[in-house]
C-alpha cells in the first residue's frame, strides 16, 4: 500500500540561504508524526512547501500515489492535504460557528450560492457544530473568534482544519502559546481524531512529542537527520548532539 | 442578547428577520410623496446615490476590496441608457436591464484584474481603471458628447403610462423601486453562504485558500454583481434627469461615494443608505449656503470619522443599541 | 520635426523634474511605513501658495521665496503627521486613503476660501523669462533652471542618504523596518523627520511649478494622481526609481499632448495600469 504523503528530493533556498534539501519523507496511513528539531531548522517551510503556500525549486510531492507538486494551495486542500498555522490566523469577527460552517461549506462547494439564506444549509450547520462540539468549543461557539481565550482560538484553527475533511493533516505547533498545563488537553483532542487520519505535528515540547507521536522526524539545516520511532530517537547520539551541543545551528 | 449558545441553527439565524424598525424605515422612504412633494426630485437622486453606495458596500464592506474608481461603473451605466434611449429605444425597463448587463460584462473582465492585487496597487489600479475610462469617454466625444455631456436623451413613459415629469414623482416612485429591489438582492446575497464566503475574504484573505476557498473566484462574482448594480443605479440617473454628463464617470463620483458609505458604515447594508439620506440633504441645504465650501465640512468629517467613529454612524449607533440592549443591522 | 522632438524632450525632462520634486518625499513615506498619504501634493499646494503671497503681497524676490516655501511645506507636514498621521501607521490602507482625502477635501476648500478658485499668476524673475541657448539648442530658461534645481536637489538626497548617519537609518528603517527597530534606531523619529522632508520637497515642487503648470485650489487633486503614478511606476522607498519613473512620465506625457493632443492623458493612466499589472511593485520595487 501506498503511503499517505511523501516527497523525493524536495528543495528550496531563498537566496543563498537553502531551507530545504533532499527531503524525501513518507508518511503511512493514520500515523501520528512528529517534526521536531532546533529553531530554524525548516519545520515550517517544509509545511509551507507541502501546502503549496511555497512552490519548492525541485522535487514532488505525492498524496497518496497523485503527484500534487503543481496544484495551488487551495486544490490541495480539497483533495485532503489540510494545515494548521503556528500563529492564530482565523477570521476575527465571525464566531467560531460561522468560521467553521464557511469551511464545511467551501469543502461542499456551496459557499457560491448566494440565493438561499445560510440557516438553509441545516446540515452544514449541523456538521460544523459536532465538530466545534468534538473539541468542547459547543458552548463558546457563538462568540466571535476574537474574543475567544487563546486556548479555545487554538481549537478553532483545528476545527476549521477538520472542517475540510482532511486525509493528512499538518499541525504546526498547535499548542504555540497554550500554558502546559492546557497543552496536555489539546493534544488529548488531537489523539481522540479518527484513525483513518495522519498527522503531521511541529512540536518543541519532548514531553508531549514522546507522549503522542507514533513516529519522529527530525530536522536540522534544512536536511532530514534522522526518523524513527520515538524510542529509537531518544537514544540517536546525532540527535542527542543536535539538541545539546548543537548551539551553533540554532 | 437572547441566544441560545447550544442551538446552532438559532445561532446563525439571528439578525437574519426583518425588524420593525427596517419596516418602518422602507415605509418612511414613502413619505416624500406625501410631506416634501417638491424636492421629489432630490429624492429620486439620494435613492440613485444610496443604491450605488449599495454596491460599493457589496465589495468594499463585506469582501474587504477598496475601489477607487467605482463610479466606472456608474458611468458606464449611465451612458449605455443614454445611448440606447438616443438611440432611438426609450424603454425605460430594458434599457435598465441592458445598462447592467453591460456594466457587469466589463465588470466580470475587470475582476480577473482586481482579484489578484491587494492593497496599494489595488487602490492605484482602481484608481487607474476609473481615470481611463473618464479620459476615455472625454475623448470620445463623438460618442459621449464628452465635456458637454450628452444631450437629446428621450425616455418613454414608464410603462407606457406614467411620465417623467418636472415634479420628479414618477422619478422618485421608479428609483426608489430600483433601490428596493436591488437592495433585497443585496439583502439575500449577504445572508447567504457565498455572503458567508465573501465575510471570510474581509476578515483573513490569506485563510481563505487554507480551508480550501477560491478566494479569487468569490472575488470575481461580488465584484461583477456589483458592478452591476452600480450600472443600475447610473442607468436610473440618465433616464430620471435625461441627460448624461462626464461628472459620472470622474473621480469626484468614485471618492463621494466612498464617503458616503464609510459616513453610513460599510458592511452594515443600511450604511450606504444612511449615509446617502444624511449627505446628499446636508449638500442640498448646506450648497444654498456656500457651494464652494461643501467640501471643507466634509474633509472634517472624514477625519474625524476615520479617528473618532471607525464604524461610521451606523457603527457607533449600533454600539449605543447594544448597549440598551436592541440590535440595528 | 526633429528640433520639435528635441524640443518635447527638453520640456519633457524638465516636466518629470518637477513630478520627481512634488513625488520623492511621497515614495520614501510610503516605504517606510506604508502610509498612503493622499494629501502629499497638498503639501506642495501650501509651498505654491506661500510663494504667490510672499512675492505678490510682501515683493520678495522668487528665489527667496523658495526655502520658505520649503520650511512651511515641512512644518506643516510634520505637524499633521504628529497629530493625525501617525494614530493610522496601523490601520488599514483604506482607513489612510480615506483621512488624507479627508484633508485633501480641507485644504482645497481653504486655498478656495482664501485666494478664489483662479489660477494664480506670478512674476518670475525677468532672468528667468524667455529662452537661452545651450549647446546650439534654444530652451525656455525658467526650463533650464528647473532642471538645474532637481538635478542639485537630487544630488544633495542621495549624497544625504549614501554619507550621513540620518541616511543610513532611513535606509534601514526603508529595508526592515522591524530590523532597524532592533538595532536600535529611533524609527518614528527618523520618520518624522523623512516625512517633513518629504513634504518640504513637494512644498518647493509646488513653488516652482506655478510658472510650469499654474496654481489653483484644485492642485491637490490633480496633480496627485500624476505623483501616485510616478510612485506605484517608480516602486516604494526608491528615489532612483522615482527619479526613473518621473523622467519617463513627464517625457511620454509632454509627447503624448504634443503629439496625440486628441487622447489627453489617457496614454499615462494606461502605462500606469498595465506597468502595475505587470509588476505590482513598480518598476524598481523589491518587495
Amino acid at each position: 500500500m501506498s503511503s499517505a504523503l511523501s516527497t523525493k528530493g524536495l528543495q528550496k533556498r531563498f537566496g543563498s540561504l537553502v531551507v530545504a534539501q533532499d527531503i524525501a519523507i513518507e508518511l503511512p496511513h493514520g500515523v501520528r508524526y512528529a517534526l521536531i528539531g532546533p529553531n530554524g531548522a525548516g519545520k515550517t517551510t517544509l509545511i509551507n512547501l507541502l501546502t503549496g503556500m511555497v512552490r519548492p525549486d525541485a522535487g514532488s510531492i505525492l498524496l497518496g500515489d497523485a503527484d500534487i507538486t503543481a496544484l495551488s494551495a487551495q486544490t490541495r486542500v480539497k483533495r485532503g492535504l489540510v494545515r494548521t498555522f503556528q500563529i492564530n490566523t482565523l477570521f476575527p469577527q465571525l464566531n467560531a460557528l460561522e468560521s467553521v460552517t464557511l469551511a464545511v461549506l467551501e469543502r461542499e462547494g456551496t459557499s457560491g450560492i448566494w440565493w438561499r439564506r445560510l440557516p438553509v444549509h441545516r446540515d452544514a450547520i449541523d456538521e460544523a457544530f459536532g465538530i466545534l462540539r468534538s473539541l468542547g468549543l459547543a458552548d463558546q461557539c457563538h462568540r466571535p473568534t476574537r474574543e475567544m481565550a487563546y486556548g479555545e482560538q487554538r481549537l478553532v484553527e483545528i476545527a476549521l482544519a477538520l472542517a475540510t475533511k482532511p486525509r493528512v493533516l499538518l499541525l504546526d505547533e498547535p499548542a504555540a502559546g497554550v500554558p502546559k498545563e492546557e497543552s496536555a488537553g489539546l493534544f488529548t483532542a488531537i489523539a481522540g481524531l479518527s484513525d483513518a487520519l495522519t498527522i503531521l505535528f511541529i512540536e518543541h515540547d519532548m514531553d508531549v512529542v514522546f507522549r503522542f507521536a507514533s513516529r519522529i522526524i527530525v530536522m536540522v539545516s534544512g536536511r532530514i537527520l534522522v526518523e524513527g520511532t520515538p524510542a529509537e530517537i531518544a537514544v540517536d547520539p546525532r540527535v542527542r548532539e543536535v539538541y545539546l551541543g548543537g548551539v551553533q545551528h540554532d | 442578547m437572547s441566544i441560545q449558545a447550544n442551538n446552532p441553527h438559532q445561532i446563525l439565524s439571528a439578525g437574519l428577520g426583518w425588524t420593525r424598525l427596517e419596516i418602518i424605515f422602507w415605509l418612511a422612504l414613502l413619505l416624500p410623496f406625501v410631506l416634501t412633494p417638491s424636492y421629489l426630485s432630490l429624492a429620486s437622486q439620494i435613492a440613485i446615490t444610496a443604491l450605488f453606495a449599495v454596491s460599493l458596500d457589496l465589495i468594499l464592506g463585506y469582501a474587504g476590496i477598496v475601489s477607487m474608481g467605482h463610479a466606472a461603473f456608474f458611468g458606464l451605466g449611465a451612458y449605455t441608457a443614454g445611448l440606447i434611449s438616443k438611440a432611438g429605444w426609450g424603454e425605460p425597463l430594458t434599457g435598465l436591464v441592458i445598462a447592467a448587463a453591460l456594466a457587469a460584462l466589463v465588470g466580470y473582465g475587470m475582476s480577473f484584474i482586481i482579484a489578484r492585487f491587494r492593497h496599494l496597487a489595488l487602490i492605484m489600479i482602481t484608481l487607474g481603471l476609473g481615470l481611463l475610462l473618464h479620459e476615455a469617454a472625454n475623448s470620445a466625444s463623438w460618442l459621449t458628447g464628452g465635456a458637454d455631456g450628452l444631450q437629446g436623451v428621450k425616455i418613454r413613459p414608464l410603462f407606457e403610462t406614467f411620465k417623467f415629469d418636472l415634479y420628479g414623482t414618477t422619478a422618485y416612485a421608479y428609483s426608489l423601486a430600483g433601490l428596493f429591489l436591488m437592495f433585497l438582492i443585496a439583502r439575500r446575497l449577504i445572508h447567504s453562504p457565498f455572503g458567508l464566503a465573501l465575510r471570510g475574504i474581509r476578515e483573513n484573505w490569506t485563510r481563505m485558500p487554507a480551508i480550501g476557498a477560491d478566494s479569487q473566484a468569490h472575488i470575481r462574482k461580488i465584484y461583477t454583481v456589483s458592478a452591476a448594480i452600480a450600472g443600475v443605479a447610473g442607468a436610473l440617473l440618465a433616464q430620471t434627469t435625461e441627460t448624461v454628463s462626464l461628472e459620472v464617470l470622474s473621480f469626484q463620483r468614485s471618492a463621494d461615494v466612498l464617503v458616503i458609505l464609510i459616513l453610513g458604515g460599510a458592511g452594515r447594508l443600511y450604511g450606504g443608505i444612511i449615509g446617502a439620506i444624511i449627505y446628499m440633504v446636508a449638500r442640498d441645504q448646506f450648497s444654498g449656503v456656500n457651494p464652494q465650501y461643501w467640501y471643507f465640512w466634509i474633509g472634517l468629517l472624514l477625519i474625524a470619522v476615520v479617528i473618532l467613529l471607525p464604524n461610521g454612524i451606523l457603527g457607533g449607533l449600533s454600539r449605543l443599541t447594544v448597549r440598551w440592549g436592541g440590535t440595528w443591522r | 520635426m526633429l528640433g520639435s522632438l528635441v524640443g518635447v524632450l527638453f520640456d519633457g525632462f524638465a516636466y518629470g523634474m518637477l513630478l520627481f520634486l512634488l513625488s520623492v518625499g511621497l515614495s520614501v513615506t510610503l516605504g517606510m511605513m506604508n502610509f498612503v498619504n493622499l494629501a502629499h501634493c497638498s503639501f506642495a499646494m501650501v509651498g505654491g501658495y506661500v510663494t504667490v503671497t510672499l512675492i505678490n503681497d510682501l515683493g520678495w524676490p522668487f528665489l527667496a521665496t523658495l526655502p520658505i516655501a520649503f520650511l512651511a511645506a515641512a512644518i506643516v507636514s510634520i505637524a499633521l503627521e504628529r497629530t493625525l498621521f501617525r494614530r493610522l501607521y496601523r490601520a488599514t490602507d483604506l482607513d489612510q486613503c480615506l483621512l488624507t482625502i479627508g484633508i485633501v477635501f480641507v485644504s482645497v476648500a481653504v486655498a478656495a476660501y482664501f485666494y478664489g478658485t483662479i489660477q494664480q499668476p506670478i512674476n518670475t524673475p525677468a532672468y528667468l523669462r524667455g529662452t537661452v541657448t545651450v549647446l546650439g539648442m534654444t530652451v525656455g530658461a525658467y526650463r533650464l533652471f528647473l532642471i538645474g534645481v532637481s538635478l542639485a536637489v537630487t544630488a544633495i538626497l542621495v549624497a544625504a542618504l549614501e554619507y550621513t548617519r540620518f541616511g543610513a537609518q532611513v535606509r534601514a528603517a526603508v529595508d526592515n523596518q522591524r530590523m532597524a527597530r532592533g538595532l536600535g534606531i529611533d524609527v518614528d523619529r527618523a520618520f518624522a523627520l523623512t516625512f517633513a522632508l518629504g513634504g518640504g520637497l513637494a512644498g518647493l515642487g509646488g513653488a516652482l511649478a506655478i510658472e510650469i503648470i499654474g496654481l489653483d485650489p484644485s492642485f491637490g487633486f490633480t496633480y496627485l494622481i500624476y505623483v501616485l503614478i510616478v510612485v506605484a511606476v517608480g516602486g516604494l522607498g526608491s528615489i532612483g526609481g522615482s527619479f526613473a519613473a518621473a523622467t519617463v512620465i513627464g517625457i511620454s506625457d509632454m509627447a503624448g499632448k504634443y503629439y496625440f493632443p486628441e487622447l489627453g492623458a489617457f496614454v499615462i493612466y494606461l502605462v500606469m495600469v498595465v506597468i502595475l499589472m505587470w509588476r505590482p511593485l513598480g518598476l524598481f520595487g523589491r518587495r
